[in-house]
């Protein structure tokens, strides 16, 4: 009985929140936007069709859901901000959002989040805005498999993809940006997933990431960024399974770690950057599973890192697979296959029996004489490598991995 | 191609090391590509054989042939050819020859292992440095007439170029590590065509790496089309200039 009494009241409660659904378009109810929301009440639906939209910024103050079709596109004429939602329970659908203003102290956007909760922001097109989509203050958001766009230049002059600040249990899914400043811009976010992007091409980072402590982003592809992806100043970040690709410069790292603890860095891919991943002052990392494939530098771990884990990694066809900048090394390397590994598995457990050196002498003096590195690869320098990999005197000797895989781990 | 080419071409094919030569580097090259499961090591190794093995074999064997060949060269003297083209005919043969070595040994696998902007540099790259180092065999074989002595000026100045030089930048490096060096780098390194073919190959082989600060200045200079232009013309300098001295010793030299 109290089952049935249980579907009468769910079937009362779907009623109750139906809302009405509202036409925007030539010809339809209503011309534009702005008045549709006056209009509409909580829970109702704003069906937006076909043509571009020049109604200055649009502020969303009621819980509705809004719903372009046919390549709705609200325009900012590169002056004001486009769409601002200030209300709860909101969603925003299949718009073209472009051309948003340019201050730098209020920080106008395509779509900008105020203060709120539970609003879904998905499929929409987001192109040459000052920044993509911008949360502040708020909790239990969705943006999901957006295409953000632009066309900065300079660092100053253009805003980030995604930006979020001081926000909690956000879902950042299957956004496509390019040509912003930071694709994706986590600040004081807590609690939220980052899983499935593509940011290719940003001007700064990939990906901007401080002070968001219990985040995760997952199966992410960052390529080709100003200066990769940077995670500073945070705890316990989970980063599983993504592509960091073609991030070239002296300043530029697939990932840069700087004050990082309790993180875990998983089954990544760090492939031809200049450096994969660099490491500052970061404690009690688990680096596990990772592939380091042509890159001029694998990792490079500075001595202020402490009790970070290497392991089980695949190294192949680095320049140098690891480099340090000084003596202290507090961190362990095990079971991880180096392709310059040279030894021998007598009892062919799949375990090589001589411990493996991964630090080369070259890797050092470029460290201290970057010119150096002119003369890499010639045979003087083979031969002060060779000599060191069998007696070191200038690397430090337990900077070593004591069970180098013989061959490349599966994974 | 004349006929005292054609002579030297098929006097050098009868004596057989350059067959071995051929024979050698192809048994290598196929060799480091079938063993390794990424090209990438094979062309290192590779890389090696053209930074050493190569120079050596060239520089050695042409000089080594052309004092054996001083009595051959002394009949074509008697006949009316001119002097110039005697010699002229000689460093064709030569070069044609150990070219030709090159491209069959280790050019064909590196065609067909890595048939990229990598292979294409190495093969090109290799070829020029035979040309370099025959060069350099007929100056060191004119400046004496001493068969021992010419041969090891000949392996001196292999193991200079191959070797020593190297050790002599380093040493400057660290010397002079707290000085802004990176452009005289490039001016001393273009002294040792070893050393520019092997950053050339280097800007293909470690791209990522040379993508790094200083690396990116010798990037700017070696991976510009002006920059490649301007090594290649440094290269053929590098085998004009030892020929050339070598060729006006050769028309005044009292045989």
């Amino acid at each position: 009985m109290t089952r049935w009494l249980h579907i009468i009241f769910l079937c009362f409660f779907f009623f109750q929140t139906y809302g009405r659904t509202l036409y925007v378009g030539a010809g339809k109810e209503f011309v534009s936007i702005k008045t549709a929301i006056q209009k509409s009440k909580n829970g109702d639906s704003i069906v937006v069709w076909g043509g571009l939209y020049k109604e200055e910024n649009l502020v969303i103050d009621k819980s509705i859901t809004l719903i372009g079709k046919k390549e709705a596109t609200l325009d900012g004429q590169k002056k004001y901000e486009v769409l601002s939602i200030k209300a709860n329970y909101v969603v925003v659908s299949g718009f073209k959002v472009q051309r948003s203003g340019y201050a730098t102290l209020t920080d106008p956007c395509g779509i900008k989040v105020y203060d709120s909760h539970h609003v879904i922001i998905t499929n929409n097109i987001l192109e040459d805005n000052f920044f993509g989509i911008y949360l502040q203050y708020s909790k239990h958001c969705i943006v999901k498999d957006n295409k953000l766009r632009a066309y900065g230049t300079e660092e100053q002059q253009i805003g980030n993809g995604i930006h979020c600040w001081k926000s909690d249990s956000l879902q950042i899914i299957g956004n496509d940006v390019s040509g912003h400043r930071d694709g994706i811009y986590f600040e004081f976010v807590t609690n939220s997933v980052i899983w499935r992007n593509c940011s290719i091409g940003n001007i700064r980072y990939g990906l901007h990431f401080m002070f968001s402590n219990n985040d995760a982003y997952i199966s992410n592809i960052f390529k080709n960024n100003g200066a990769g992806v940077a995670v500073m100043f945070t705890q316990k970040v989970k980063m599983f399974h993504n592509t960091f690709e073609e991030n070239w410069g002296d300043a530029a790292y697939g990932l840069m770690l700087k004050e990082i603890s309790d993180s875990y860095i998983l089954g990544n891919t760090f492939k031809k950057n200049t450096t994969g991943i660099y490491m500052e002052g970061t404690n009690r990392i688990n680096v596990e599973k990772n592939s380091f494939i042509s890159n001029g530098w694998g990792m490079k771990i500075q001595a202020s890192c402490m009790d970070n884990t290497i392991t089980k990694n695949n190294f192949l066809a680095n320049t140098f697979d690891v480099s340090t900048n000084g003596s202290l090394v507090l961190n362990t390397f095990d079971a991880n296959y180096w392709d310059k590994y040279e030894g021998y598995d007598l009892n062919k457990d799949n375990i090589g029996d001589v411990p493996y050196h991964p630090l080369s002498i070259f890797s050092i003096i470029v460290e201290k004489t970057p010119p150096a590195m002119l003369l890499f690869r010639s045979f003087m320098v083979a031969l002060l490598d060779k000599s060191e990999k069998i007696i070191p005197s200038l690397t430090p000797d337990n900077f070593i991995d004591n069970k180098p895989a013989m061959c490349a781990l599966f994974l | 191609m004349n006929r005292v080419t054609k002579f030297i071409i098929l006097d050098i094919l009868k004596n057989k090391i350059i067959l071995i030569y051929t024979l050698l580097l192809s048994i290598l090259s196929w060799g480091v590509f079938s063993v390794e499961d990424n090209s990438t090591k094979g062309i290192l190794t590779l890389l090696n054989v053209i930074l050493l093995t190569v120079p050596l074999v060239s520089v050695i064997f042409s000089t080594i042939y052309l004092y054996n060949s001083s009595e051959f060269i002394e009949l074509l003297l008697s006949q009316p050819i001119p002097r110039e083209k005697i010699w002229r005919s000689l460093f064709f043969g030569l070069t044609f020859s150990l070219l030709f070595a090159f491209f069959v040994g280790a050019g064909i696998p590196l065609l067909v292992y890595t048939p990229n902007d990598v292979g294409l540099m190495m093969l090109l790259v290799g070829l020029f440095i035979s040309t370099v180092f025959v060069s350099i065999a007929f100056f060191s074989s004119i400046s004496t007439r001493d068969k021992a002595k010419g041969i090891g000026i000949a392996i001196m100045l292999w193991l200079f170029f191959a070797l020593l030089f190297d050790g002599l930048v380093l040493f400057l490096l660290f010397q002079l590590a707290d000085y802004p060096i990176e452009k005289i780098m490039i001016g001393i390194t273009s002294l040792n065509p070893i050393d520019l073919a092997r950053i050339l190959i280097l800007l293909h082989i470690d791209v990522s790496a040379m993508m790094g600060y200083t690396g990116a200045i010798f990037k700017e200079f070696f991976g510009t089309a002006l920059g490649i232009i301007l090594s290649f013309v440094i290269l053929f300098l590098w085998i004009i200039v030892p020929y050339s001295i070598s060729l006006i010793k050769f028309k005044q030299k009292d045989l």
